[in-house]
């Protein structure tokens, strides 16, 4: 799809140029704008903080009409993602009927990195993850830390 | 009478008309009447018709596409006029209202930006829906930019090319079967597309399923709409049964495609029993039918000489092939038995306690119940297959003996009237046996096993002269003791389905097994 095409080159190129910060993107094969590397920074004051988390952008063809996915390839205890090695992310921003086809992959990227910052329990797909931010943050931030160490650096 | 008003809520009284089945209390023998359109015999029926409406029947009404169409037209006007907006923003308001029209104009009234914000009609530039070339445009969407792309905004002021447009669109309608709320594409805009501006996007066939999915959330969004569930039908039926009242109503109605239904649960015609027995007792058939399925074979054998007999027509009434032994399938009992008055093969006899004292015993006894009605349910419908094959090998004799005999087509309705009469009293009778598994064993449960007898007896006697051969059939003597034993039958449907609503209405069965 062409027009398909040059959205996504436009993006890349919007993303490449001026970078949202903490947040650094190149393709998983040259010849392909459908697969985007993401690596993504905790953010500051969040157990996350020091790790860098690799996470893998997918366009669908019919993209933007359809939503990107967007997984963590590398392993996070969070609410929000499963701890697996499918990182499978609920986020509001790709859910089919918030998704409008002029929502931008730097929205995706910005939303992602609030959700790190600030998980959102009720949407929780790892659900001990979300019982324990729920009802022992300190044990949460503990593990989660833990595990940022072990996996993210 | 007057128990019936209350069911009868939301319903305005120029309607009653409409709603009268042609089925008569005191049937003359020309006047079988259920669903089909009765030939004009040449002497008007109104008067016959036009008898007072039956404790069981609802009032409802058949919509074709075309009136469906026309009401959602003219509540659109009425907004368009009262409030002064235009027709398109009036259909999305009363969409996102769900066709409450009065809610609409209150709080319109009350608040009118609030109210379109939430329908997603925000602020208002004027001018219709147009197509545009705007220089140095660049879609959102797609990226482009070529001089001479065509563009379109709604009142939002969100741009985007008519091509991104047309997928969006096709997207949603197409994959996603959305119509009533489909946004503008830009990232958190809530406006609704409108069909105007739709029409002028999109392609012939996707406007056109676009209004057919419209179409559907009206009678969807509507509480006294249902579709007519028979395939391939368009029509809609309007009732104003609630769900609060189906403890009390059986609300049956019929489609113009003569399908008969229940407008609380869908389910083809089940009355005398109301929809939460209904349900129970297809989920106990469904839980037991391997203990049951035995029982509705059809072949059995002869009680007397144990010869293999089949069943191949609806009536009860079996007589050896071998040894001549007349006998009844359903309670394998002596036929002579089943014409005179102590008839009782629709009854369960209970066994006395002393006789089910231990668990295993009991539960025996409770499997014996179940089967007991189950069997009897089960012999309805299967008769009213064999019933229908009958009269449709008759149908195609029927129509060799007039091009042979010169009798009239109207003069073979009465075959007609008779399968129609057959099919509507066994699909009744299949219904009592559900029921009565569930009733306790009282004065008025007697009562209603007294009318199933009747009904029952009624049937099965006609089912029998029904199977007689064409040239039995042709005979004048004959013909006038069908014409007879069909209107006898209706009473007899017409009278139990009377009592048992009334008691329904009334509150005054009690039941032996909860549903
Ligand atoms: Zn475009
Ligand atoms: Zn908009
Ligand atoms: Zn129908
Ligand atoms: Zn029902
Ligand atoms: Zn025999
Ligand atoms: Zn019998």
């Amino acid at each position: 799809m062409a027009s398909s095409q040059k959205r996504i080159t436009k993006e890349l190129a919007e993303v490449l140029g001026n970078p949202p910060e903490g947040i650094a993107v190149n393709l998983v094969d040259e010849g392909n704008v459908h697969n985007w590397n993401i690596v993504m920074d905790g953010p500051e004051g969040s157990p996350y903080e020091g790790g860098k988390f690799k996470l893998l952008l997918v366009l669908p063809t019919d993209y933007p009409f359809k939503p990107p996915k967007i997984s963590f390839k590398t392993r996070i205890w969070h609410p929000n993602v499963t701890f697996d090695e499918h990182g499978s992310m609920c986020i509001g921003i790709l859910k089919p009927e918030a998704w409008k086809p002029s929502s931008k992959i730097m929205s995706v990227l910005t939303a992602t990195q609030n959700l790190l910052a600030e998980p959102v329990p009720d949407d929780a797909v790892e659900t001990s993850a979300a019982e324990k931010f729920k009802n022992d943050r300190p044990l949460f931030n503990r593990e989660a830390r833990e595990y940022t160490r072990k996996y993210a650096k | 009478m007057s128990s019936e008003d209350d069911f009868m809520s939301g319903m305005s009284s120029d309607e009653d008309d409409v709603l009268q089945e042609s089925e008569n209390e005191e049937g003359s023998a020309d006047d079988f009447g259920f669903d089909e359109p009765e030939p004009d015999l040449g002497f008007s029926q109104k008067e016959d018709v036009q008898k007072k409406k039956k404790i069981f029947d609802v009032n409802f009404k058949v919509y074709q596409p075309k009136d469906i169409q026309a009401q959602q037209d003219d509540l659109i006007d009425e907004v368009n006029m009262i409030l002064d907006i235009r027709k398109e923003d009036a259909a999305i308001l009363l969409r996102h209202f769900r066709w409450n029209k009065e809610r609409l104009i209150e709080d319109y009234m009350d608040r009118p930006k609030r109210v379109l914000e939430a329908a997603g009609l925000g602020t208002n530039v004027a001018g219709p829906p147009k197509l545009e070339v705007i220089p140095g445009f660049c879609c959102d969407i797609c990226c482009e930019d070529e001089p001479g792309l065509k563009s379109f905004a709604m009142k939002c002021g969100h741009r985007f090319c008519v091509t991104c447009y047309n997928q969006y669109l096709a997207q949603k309608i197409k994959e996603e079967g959305e119509a009533a709320r489909i946004q503008c594409p830009a990232e958190g805009c809530k406006r609704i597309i409108d069909a105007k501006s739709l029409d002028l996007l999109v392609t012939a066939d996707l406007q056109q399923r676009y209004h057919e999915l419209l179409t559907r959330t009206y009678v969807e969004d509507k509480e006294h709409l249902k579709w007519c569930p028979a395939p391939d039908c368009q029509n809609a039926i309007e009732c104003g049964i609630k769900k609060k009242d189906l403890d009390r109503v059986v609300p049956t109605v019929v489609c113009d495609c003569k399908h008969r239904f229940c407008f609380g649960c869908i389910l083809s015609d089940h009355q005398p029993a109301p929809c939460e027995l209904v349900k129970r007792w297809l989920k106990k058939c469904a839980d037991d039918s391997e203990t049951a399925n035995w029982i509705s074979a059809n072949t059995k054998e002869c009680p007397k000489c144990n010869s293999t007999i089949e069943k191949n027509g609806g009536c009860n009434h079996m007589t050896c092939r071998k040894c001549k032994h007349e006998f009844c399938w359903m309670c394998m009992g002596l036929w002579s038995e089943h014409g005179t008055s102590w008839y009782n093969c629709n009854r369960f006899e209970e066994k006395s306690g002393s006789e089910a004292r231990d668990a295993q015993a009991k539960s025996r006894v409770s499997l014996e119940r179940y089967l007991h009605y189950y069997n009897r349910y089960a012999n309805h419908e299967q008769s009213a297959k064999l019933d229908k094959d009958i009269y449709n090998k008759t149908e195609r004799k029927m129509t060799q003996l007039q091009s042979a005999s010169g009798m009239s087509w109207i003069e073979v309705q009465y075959l007609n009237s008779a399968s129609q009469a057959l099919q509507t009293c066994r699909q009744t009778l299949k219904w009592t046996y559900a029921f009565a598994f569930y009733l306790a064993r009282n004065n008025l449960t007697e009562m209603f096993e007294d009318n199933q007898k009747d009904l029952e007896m009624a049937v099965e006697a006609l089912s029998e002269m029904f199977e007689k051969n064409v040239q039995e059939l042709a005979e004048p003597k004959l013909k006038v003791e069908i014409m007879d034993k069909t209107s006898y039958c209706n009473k007899r449907r017409v009278i139990l389905l009377a009592d048992t609503a009334d008691n329904l209405a009334n509150g005054v069965w009690s039941w032996g097994i909860d549903f």
